[in-house]
């Protein structure tokens, strides 16, 4: 038995939840090794051999791997496939778009976005957004399996030294181009990593009052998350939406702010260690899966809020 | 131009699930049972495209027991013009129905073929790729937006870092995000219409596709329970809780 998973990088550094996912796939075998597949990614091909957990990376150089095209990816790791029992990766845009493609060429039966590792070939994994946890058992010789990456500590970053092994690309696929990423950049922590998440719901009832949420993010030092109500309103851009089908999230405190609090966002969130809510509606769901409920105007509360942080010394960062 | 939309009956959004008492599954007796949501943007969207001009012809199509039939019923309500029942009893995977669909391909040899993202009750995220996959088509996944070109599309796909465009040639796949589109509701007089569209049903064993599990569902259980928490009174109380009894800040 050998796992092969599929780095998620952006040609410089491996995306932290590569990280996570290295930690759940040394939990299937410890024969684990790591594809990278990039366009001048020489870094990540380092960065994937000092990992610890990690016997061996096969990295394939290649301009038409620049843009993580899944139809390209395909083709390479189809090639390297015979020599493992199981091939992974994250469960995240990433990885939900890339693994079904393999899993179908090599007639697998996907297990997607598991959270525990019960064995080799059984696993745990959420159905209904949450709301009921499957223990699932493949049957299949190989095995493709995403990983849901917040339910995972991320593996140490140094201290290892396996081979990099090169190897050759893939056919390429002619029928998709990559046009462009618009990228939204931002100094604050990644929402799927950060320590603390801040997020506001349709209570916001506009962009501009998002302003009181990021005034407290960053104070802090907390990633700001939206429920899909708010991305939809226009309120705040898609890559904050947390839930269903959105970003799961696990932070330490998780704060949400004008959200009711239905399935699909609880779906993104209930995991999250401390949760507080503030609503107006006393009713509002939120409420049950939280462990401080304030039921006020946000408009009230959120400059207290920010008032009172202030006058802690000992904020951590 | 031809789309088929493959559309999946699952319990409504709105319904809070329960799990089976002997860990078979979830509870759905007596449950209100909806089109999964992403699939009404997938359908909305080919309706559009038919209304621009660009499309003739779109064919629903869904996979299921005998009650499925109702999502086929919905989309042809809001446009589309005839559909396809799969009949075939229990739990079907992505990959069994994505070989099912590529059957259908195979004989209505469509130009698109949209479908929802993700199913909400098995939140696997896999067909669309799966039949990209066996019918090396260009797959465009997560769609919030759709240009339609003269031989391509032109496709922004919501991913984690925000958005991405990219153009794939047809024939292709998309699946659609639920920003894609505002699905419309059928009105009366198209719903009565919509049960004189022809509705072709095949049975699943005639098309030759394999349907058996090659995942054993174990068990079902409830997740962990939150302990109840508190009410605070006022914001002072919340910071000092925070800072104090949680320590998270």
């Amino acid at each position: 038995m050998s796992v092969l998973l599929i780095a998620e990088h952006n040609n410089k550094e491996l995306r932290p939840f590569t990280y996570n996912a290295v930690s759940a796939a040394s939990k299937i075998d410890e024969d684990l090794h790591i594809l990278v597949l990039g366009n001048k990614s020489e870094e990540v091909a380092k960065s994937a051999s000092e990992i610890p957990n990690v016997k061996k990376v096969i990295h394939i150089d290649n301009e038409i791997y620049e843009n993580f095209i899944a139809e390209n990816y395909t083709s390479a790791i189809i090639k390297h496939a015979d020599a493992y029992s199981h091939i992974v990766c994250s469960a995240n845009t990433f990885g939900k778009n890339l693994m079904p493609r393999i899993a179908a060429l090599l007639d697998t039966s996907q297990v997607s976005d598991i959270i525990k590792v019960i064995s080799a070939d059984t696993f745990l994994r959420p159905i209904y957004a949450g709301n009921a946890f499957a223990t699932v058992k493949s049957n299949d010789k190989k095995k493709c399996i995403t990983i849901r990456p917040t339910s995972f500590e991320p593996a140490p970053a140094s201290g290892g030294s396996a081979e990099i092994v090169k190897s050759e690309a893939g056919e390429a696929f002619k029928n998709s181009k990559f046009v462009k990423r618009e990228e939204i950049k931002s100094d604050r922590p990644e929402l799927g990593t950060a320590r603390i998440v801040i997020s506001g719901g349709r209570g916001m009832q506009n962009s501009e009052n998002f302003k009181l949420i990021s005034a407290i993010a960053d104070k802090l030092n907390a990633a700001i998350g939206a429920s899909r109500a708010a991305v939809d309103a226009g309120y705040i851009t898609n890559d904050h939406q947390v839930g269903q089908t959105g970003k799961v999230v696990v932070p330490d405190l998780y704060i949400a702010v004008g959200i009711s609090g239905a399935i699909q966002h609880l779906a993104g969130m209930k995991e999250s260690k401390i949760i507080v809510a503030i609503n107006k509606d006393g009713e509002a769901p939120i409420f049950s899966v939280a462990d401080y409920g304030l039921e006020a105007d946000l408009f009230e509360a959120l400059p207290q809020f920010l008032e009172e942080l202030n006058k802690l010394n000992t904020i951590q960062k | 131009m031809k789309i088929l939309v493959a559309v999946k009956r699952v319990i409504d959004y709105n319904v809070q699930v329960r799990v089976k008492e002997d860990g078979t599954g979830v509870v759905t007796d007596n449950v209100k049972m909806s089109t999964n949501p992403p699939d009404d943007n997938a359908v909305e969207e080919a309706v559009k495209i038919k209304e621009s001009g660009k499309a003739k012809e779109i064919v629903a199509i869904t996979i299921g027991e005998e009650k499925a039939q109702e999502t086929v019923r919905k989309a042809l309500a809001v446009g589309a013009d005839r559909g396809i029942h799969v009949k075939v009893d229990g739990v079907v995977e992505p990959l069994a129905v994505s070989k099912i669909l590529q059957k259908i391909v195979d004989k209505e040899k469509p130009d698109l073929v949209f479908m929802g993202k993700q199913a909400i009750d098995d939140d696997c995220n896999q067909t669309g790729q799966m039949l990209a996959a066996l019918l090396s088509w260009p797959q465009a996944t997560f769609a919030s937006k759709i240009n339609v070109k003269d031989s391509s599309l032109e496709v922004t796909r919501e991913v984690d870092e925000g958005l991405e465009t990219i153009e794939v040639n047809i024939p292709a796949i998309v699946t659609c995000d639920l920003r894609l589109n505002e699905p419309r509701y059928a009105s009366l007089p198209n719903i009565m219409k919509a049960k004189k569209k022809p509705l072709e049903q095949i049975n699943a064993s005639d098309l030759g596709v394999d349907t058996k599990a090659r995942i054993e569902q174990i068990k079902v259980e409830e997740p962990p329970k939150r302990k109840a928490g508190i009410k605070v009174a006022n914001v002072t109380e919340l910071v000092q809780k925070l800072k104090n009894e949680a320590k998270v800040i």
